[in-house]
This record gives structure tokens, C-alpha cells and sequence, in this order.
């Protein structure tokens, strides 16, 4: 078909499959996506501007917000850079508690992933199922921080209070019951010959253009490049734990979501190991002033969070309030591989694959 | 609706056609009220407690309510989230494809105020309420899904309030004073 | 390769820039400066860093830093490359046809800081409204319509 047959599509920014707001400008021939453009910054708030006029502590809350459907691991990551740029020490019990917090808020972003990947394929009953784990791990984390999402719990020098009584058998009542959930899911949705067959060879990445494009967490584990921050840089006590970083092969959105149920199965093992070994002590540093004025200097510090690898820039001027904070966000890096996998395939296709980037929008526009 | 108001005006001058027409309301009322379709307008984190409402643990569709992502197919618009300067224009446009009659809900700091985001940012609208007008407000960062229920519960008065003749609808008595200070 | 082999390496090449190579939290860290950038992001790439993991920048008045973190997988080394661009003639060589991964993140410092990236294949502002006026995360950022927070501390 020549040029001109070509039809502009506008998707979003309000549409209930673009998993938040996200403009996708679209050139379709017929059915078939010629080129697709996604537009961000619908929800830029200037989070990086805002915390230059906040204190350490009270940037905490912002980081929140950046990835909301993952804001304990957004947390860690800010508070890993603070704690490398002042010389702060977490005690033992405070970094099991940050780990086990982080592996269930994984669990549940994935609960949030593997769902919509349901809803787009029209498995909208996979959504709910996924979402009824989802609701256990917030209730945890509800009797934990006090809210359902944005937790503001891990803080610099440790996490806000200890574990109330009778978390700990909650917590594991949870992970009893939740890899026989996975396998359920995995047979409802990924077993479902119409979810594999809008799945299975869509949005193929290669293994080679994944690390070119900086993608990093499921998107580029679905690819079979196997770099997981967890293992191969260790930050925390993630080196006392024995877990399996699972990998794709051929790179479609069907390995990356089957990549993410895995890692909700693997979770549940570190933070079953994690509940063994946890010892009594303080969890929070001591001697912590609340204004905290760290010497002057850079640090950049990274974790793995549920959509890859997320790490902090911050630079002090040795002042109460960061000179400048950054947020390498990887659904931001992950999002630019739209363009190229979107191409040649149709236009229900491009909704599937911009599924399986997994995109935060708070986190990609900040 | 022209041929409505000619009827509604025709039942007014008729005697005892009062009856008719505050039965006419009740039910329509009842009936809109009772099944008010939302339409999710949810930006960021808010909009996790607003899909959190509409499934299976606190269940929206016990109320009447779906969400729909259509606007011309719904009744009440539920801004969840933070609304920047980039994405307001959407808004504004969604909110006119709607038909009448219709009802907006700020759900969450950020859509009543602006939230944390009220200060040293350049990008974000201090409030939904600066282009469109809101009925109900939740505050919350984010509220709990019960809240949005709870709202939508509310929003029920408000329907009560409307009338298929121009002349009868009445305004509610809301908690929050109008600026200037009059009382709504 | 180790850090120590990384910087023996960078100090053969870069002689003059051997006193400014420090290694902190496990990671290298590179000073250049605008002229020598691209010729140190060419070297790197091609002793097998093959990822771009971010680009960033800083506003320190007078001028500002730019600042790249690539990593090798296979070497299992990290180090950023900070060069320094005056704020007068922000405009540095772009460095997407090296990592792809510069795309966006090279947009995005266009769109808040004003820096110009050349040879990028498509610089428009990528966060912001096409027709905003300046760039906010510079420090000198005028805006009426910030409020600004009273200082809780």
C-alpha cells in the first residue's frame, strides 16, 4: 500500500488500555501499525524539581509517588542513594525487613501486570484473580505503614517502625497459599489458547537490541539476557538467599509475562527465607539526625524493582535539601522500545505489547 | 429536550399534575441514582484504589456502578489522580463529550488541591476543580476505596435534586460554602 | 576486568586526565571535559561497555554536568563519565549512535535543562507541552505560577 493509504490513529491519553496516561500516535496500513509514537508526559508533576525544595526525609514520601504501584522498592532506591552519600549504616534487621518488603511489593506489581495482560487479551477474570493476591499483600502492607499504597515506610537509616505482632504469621499464611495462585493463573491465562495466540510471537525483542535500548527487569529477562541486580551486583542481604532468576527465550510478550509470574513464585522464596532469618534488633540507625546534611558530593544507587533496574543520582551541596535529585527510571528506558516492537504487527497487537513493557506512568514521566 | 420541558410545563398547569410529574422525578431519580456508570478519569495513583473499588473485595457493580471508558456512555466522571497542565485539555474534552446530566468527582488530594504536588511544581493544576465543576470531593492520598463508594452514596442526594422540569430542580445543601462564602 | 585494570587503561589513554579518574562505591568515575567527551564515550563502548544505563545532568551555575553511567555485563564493571558543558554553549554531540538507550534520555535533558544534543535524530521536548517557554530544572527557572513550599523543617 503506498504512503498515502496510511491513517493516523490517536490512542489515549485516557483509554482504558494504555495502563495509565499514554499517548500512542499511531500510522496504521489497514490493520497493521506502520510506526508507532508514544507521547509522555501527561503526568510530569516535576517530582525531580520538587525535591531540590524538600528535605531528605521529606523527599521520602515523593518517591512514593513515582512508581505507585511499587512504592516500597521506590522508597529503597531513593534511601540507598541517601544512605551511600551520608555514610549511614542499616542495621541487619531493618535490610530483612526492606528485603521481604520489597519481594511482596514485587508480588503485587507483577499481580498488577500479569492482571492487565489479562485484560488486554480480554481475560478480564485473570485480572481478578490476580488482584485477589494483590489485596493480601496490601492488607500486609496496610497493617505495616498504615496505607494501601503509598507507604512512605522505608526511610533513610532503616524503615519507619518494626513489624507489628502477628505479621509474621500473616505474611506466612500469604506465601503458603500463593504459589498454588500462580499455577492457577498460569493455567487460567497463560494455558488459554486464545491468551497464547495473542501473545506468543508479539513484540519480539531481541536479545541484543534489549541491551542496546538500556531495557532492563522482565523486559529484558524475556529476552534471555540474564543480568539481575539482585545476583549479579548484590546490594542489601540478598547474597544469604538461594533463588532462581527466571529467563525467557524467544522475547515475546507471552515470556515476559510468564518471566514476571515466575519471579512472584521466586519472591515467596526469598521472603520465605528472609522470614527464617530474621533476628531481633533495631531498625533504625542510630543516632540518625532528622535533618540530615550529608557531605558534599554525588552517589548513584540501584535496585532491582519489579520493571528493572531503578536507580537514584543524587548530589548534595552539603545542605539540608538534595542540590539535585534524578530517577533512572526503567519503565522510562523500557517504553522506548515501543516504537520497535509495535511495527508489523495490528493495532489490538500494539495495546498487548505496550502491556508487556509494563509501564508506570508516574515512574516514566515523573 | 424540548419535547420533556413541554410535557413537564403541560403537567404543571394541569391540576393534580403535580403528583405526576414528583412521581415522574422520583423514579427517573431512583433510577439514575441507582445505577450512576462512572467513568474512570484516573491518572496515577488514585486510579490503583479506583480499579481496587470496581473489583471483586469491594465491588462497584453491587452499587449500579461500572466503569465505562467511553464518556458519552456515563454518568459521573471520577478524576483520580494528579491532572497536569499537558493532560488537562483531555480532560476538559472528555468532561464536554459527556451527556447531560452529569456529575464529577474529585477523588484524591491531588484532583481536589493539587496534593503533595501543590508546591514548587511548574506542570500540575491545583485542583480539578479549576476547569470543571466538581459535586463531590474525597480527600485522601489515596483514599481508600470505600471512600469513592461512599462519595458515589452521596452523589445519590444530588441526583435526588434533579427534576424533568426546569423549574423545580432544587440545589442541594453540600458542606462546603461556595467562594464568597455563601452556603450552596 | 577490575577497577584497577579500568583505570590503568583510561590512564594510558587519557594521560592528562589520569588524576581525575577516582573510583567510588565500586564504580569508576571519569572527568572530561566537552571537547574530549565523545572521544571517551567511542573508547569505552568499544572496550565492551555496551550499556547505557543513564544520562543526567546538573545545573551548577555557570555551567553544567553532564553525567553517563554505562555498565558491561560481561566485564562486571561500572563507571560514569562526567564532562562539564558552559551554560553559554550547551550543545554536546549526541551519543544515540552509540547506545540506543541515549533517545530518550537525551530528549529529556533537552526538554528540562536546555542542553542540545547534535546528531540526535529527533530533539523535541519529550516531557513537556510543545509549546512550553524554558526549562524548569534549571536554577534559574522563573515561573509565576509556583508556589513555593514554606520551609517545614
Amino acid at each position: 500500500m503506498s504512503a498515502k493509504c496510511r491513517t493516523v490513529v490517536n490512542i489515549g491519553p485516557s483509554h482504558p488500555s494504555t495502563h495509565g496516561v499514554c499517548r500512542v500516535l499511531v500510522e496504521l496500513d489497514g490493520e497493521i501499525v506502520k510506526h508507532a509514537e508514544p507521547i509522555i508526559g501527561h503526568l510530569h508533576r516535576g517530582i525531580e524539581k520538587m525535591a531540590e525544595n524538600r528535605t531528605y526525609l521529606q523527599v521520602v514520601p515523593l518517591t512514593d509517588r513515582l512508581d505507585y504501584v511499587g512504592s516500597m522498592y521506590a522508597n529503597w532506591a531513593y534511601c540507598r542513594a541517601v544512605e551511600r552519600l551520608a555514610g549511614i549504616r542499616v542495621p541487619e534487621r531493618a535490610e530483612y525487613i526492606r528485603v521481604i518488603v520489597c519481594e511482596l511489593q514485587r508480588i503485587a506489581s507483577h499481580m498488577m501486570s500479569i492482571g492487565s495482560t489479562g485484560a488486554d487479551t480480554g481475560a478480564f477474570t485473570a485480572f481478578m484473580y490476580a488482584f485477589n493476591q494483590r489485596e493480601q499483600v496490601v492488607d500486609l502492607f496496610e497493617a505495616l505503614s498504615g496505607s494501601r499504597l503509598t507507604y512512605n515506610y522505608v526511610r533513610p537509616g532503616g524503615v519507619a517502625a518494626d513489624l507489628p505482632e502477628g505479621w509474621l504469621e500473616r505474611c506466612r499464611e500469604f506465601l503458603a497459599q500463593h504459589p498454588a495462585a500462580m499455577m492457577e493463573i498460569d493455567e487460567l491465562l497463560f494455558g488459554n489458547v486464545i491468551c497464547r495466540a495473542r501473545t506468543k510471537g508479539i513484540g519480539v525483542l531481541a536479545p541484543q537490541d534489549a541491551i542496546d535500548w538500556g531495557a532492563s527487569g522482565p523486559v529484558a529477562r524475556g529476552s534471555g539476557v540474564d543480568w539481575d541486580l539482585r545476583r549479579d551486583d548484590p546490594y542489601s542481604v540478598y547474597p544469604r538467599f538461594d533463588f532462581t532468576v527466571p529467563l525467557g527465550e524467544r522475547g515475546d510478550c507471552y515470556d515476559r509475562g510468564r518471566v514476571r509470574l515466575w519471579e512472584c513464585v521466586e519472591s515467596c522464596r526469598i521472603v520465605t527465607q528472609a522470614l527464617d532469618q530474621l533476628e531481633p534488633g533495631p531498625v533504625k540507625a542510630e543516632g540518625l539526625p532528622r535533618l540530615l546534611a550529608p557531605r558534599q558530593g554525588d552517589a548513584y544507587d540501584h535496585i532491582e524493582s519489579a520493571r528493572g533496574s531503578l536507580g537514584v543520582y543524587l548530589v548534595s551541596d552539603g545542605s539540608v535539601r538534595p542540590y539535585r535529585m534524578h530517577v533512572r527510571s526503567p519503565a522510562f528506558c523500557n517504553l522506548a522500545l515501543l516504537p520497535l516492537l509495535a511495527e508489523g504487527h495490528t493495532l489490538s497487537d500494539l495495546v498487548v505489547v505496550l502491556g508487556s513493557l509494563d509501564p508506570v506512568f508516574g515512574e516514566v514521566d515523573r | 429536550m424540548a419535547g420533556v420541558d413541554e410535557f413537564a410545563r403541560a403537567l404543571e398547569d394541569t391540576p393534580g399534575g403535580g403528583v405526576v410529574l414528583t412521581s415522574i422525578d422520583a423514579i427517573s431519580n431512583w433510577a439514575r441514582g441507582h445505577s450512576l456508570w462512572i467513568m474512570p478519569m484516573g491518572t496515577a495513583c488514585c486510579a490503583m484504589e479506583l480499579i481496587a473499588a470496581s473489583f471483586s473485595r469491594f465491588d462497584f457493580d453491587r452499587h449500579g456502578s461500572i466503569p465505562r471508558p467511553d464518556p458519552r456512555h456515563t454518568d459521573v466522571m471520577v478524576v483520580a489522580g494528579t491532572i497536569t497542565k499537558k493532560m488537562a485539555p483531555s480532560v476538559k474534552l472528555l468532561w464536554e463529550q459527556m451527556p447531560e446530566p452529569k456529575w464529577c468527582v474529585a477523588m484524591g488530594n491531588c484532583a481536589v488541591s493539587g496534593g503533595i504536588f501543590h508546591h514548587d511544581t511548574y506542570s500540575v493544576i491545583r485542583g480539578v476543580d479549576e476547569f470543571l465543576p466538581v459535586d463531590v470531593y474525597i480527600a485522601g492520598c489515596p483514599p481508600r476505596p470505600e471512600s469513592l463508594q461512599d462519595a458515589l452514596l452521596r452523589l445519590r442526594e444530588k441526583v435526588r435534586s434533579e427534576s424533568i422540569s426546569p423549574s423545580r430542580r432544587r440545589t442541594v445543601e453540600g458542606l462546603l460554602p461556595l467562594p464568597g462564602g455563601e452556603k450552596r | 576486568m577490575t577497577i584497577d585494570e579500568l583505570r590503568e587503561h583510561l590512564c594510558a589513554a587519557y594521560p592528562d586526565l589520569c588524576p581525575l579518574f577516582s573510583v567510588e562505591f565500586s564504580d569508576g568515575v571519569l572527568l572530561v571535559d566537552q571537547a574530549r567527551l565523545r572521544e571517551a564515550l567511542e573508547d569505552l563502548k568499544e572496550m565492551g561497555f555496551d550499556r547505557l544505563g543513564m544520562v543526567t545532568a546538573v545545573d551548577f551555575g555557570d555551567e553544567f554536568e553532564l553525567v553517563y553511567r554505562l555498565t558491561s555485563r560481561s566485564m562486571r564493571v561500572g563507571v560514569f563519565v562526567k564532562a562539564s558543558v558552559p551554560r553559554s554553549t550547551a550543545c554536546v554531540r549526541s551519543a544515540v549512535d552509540l547506545w540506543p538507550a541515549a533517545d530518550w534520555q537525551e530528549r529529556e535533558i533537552f526538554d528540562l535543562f536546555g542542553i542540545a544534543f547534535e546528531a540526535h535524530p529527533d530533539l523535541r521536548r519529550i516531557l513537556l507541552t510543545d509549546d512550553w517557554v524554558g526549562h524548569p530544572l534549571r536554577k534559574d527557572y522563573i515561573d509565576g505560577s509556583i508556589i513555593r513550599r514554606p520551609d517545614y523543617l
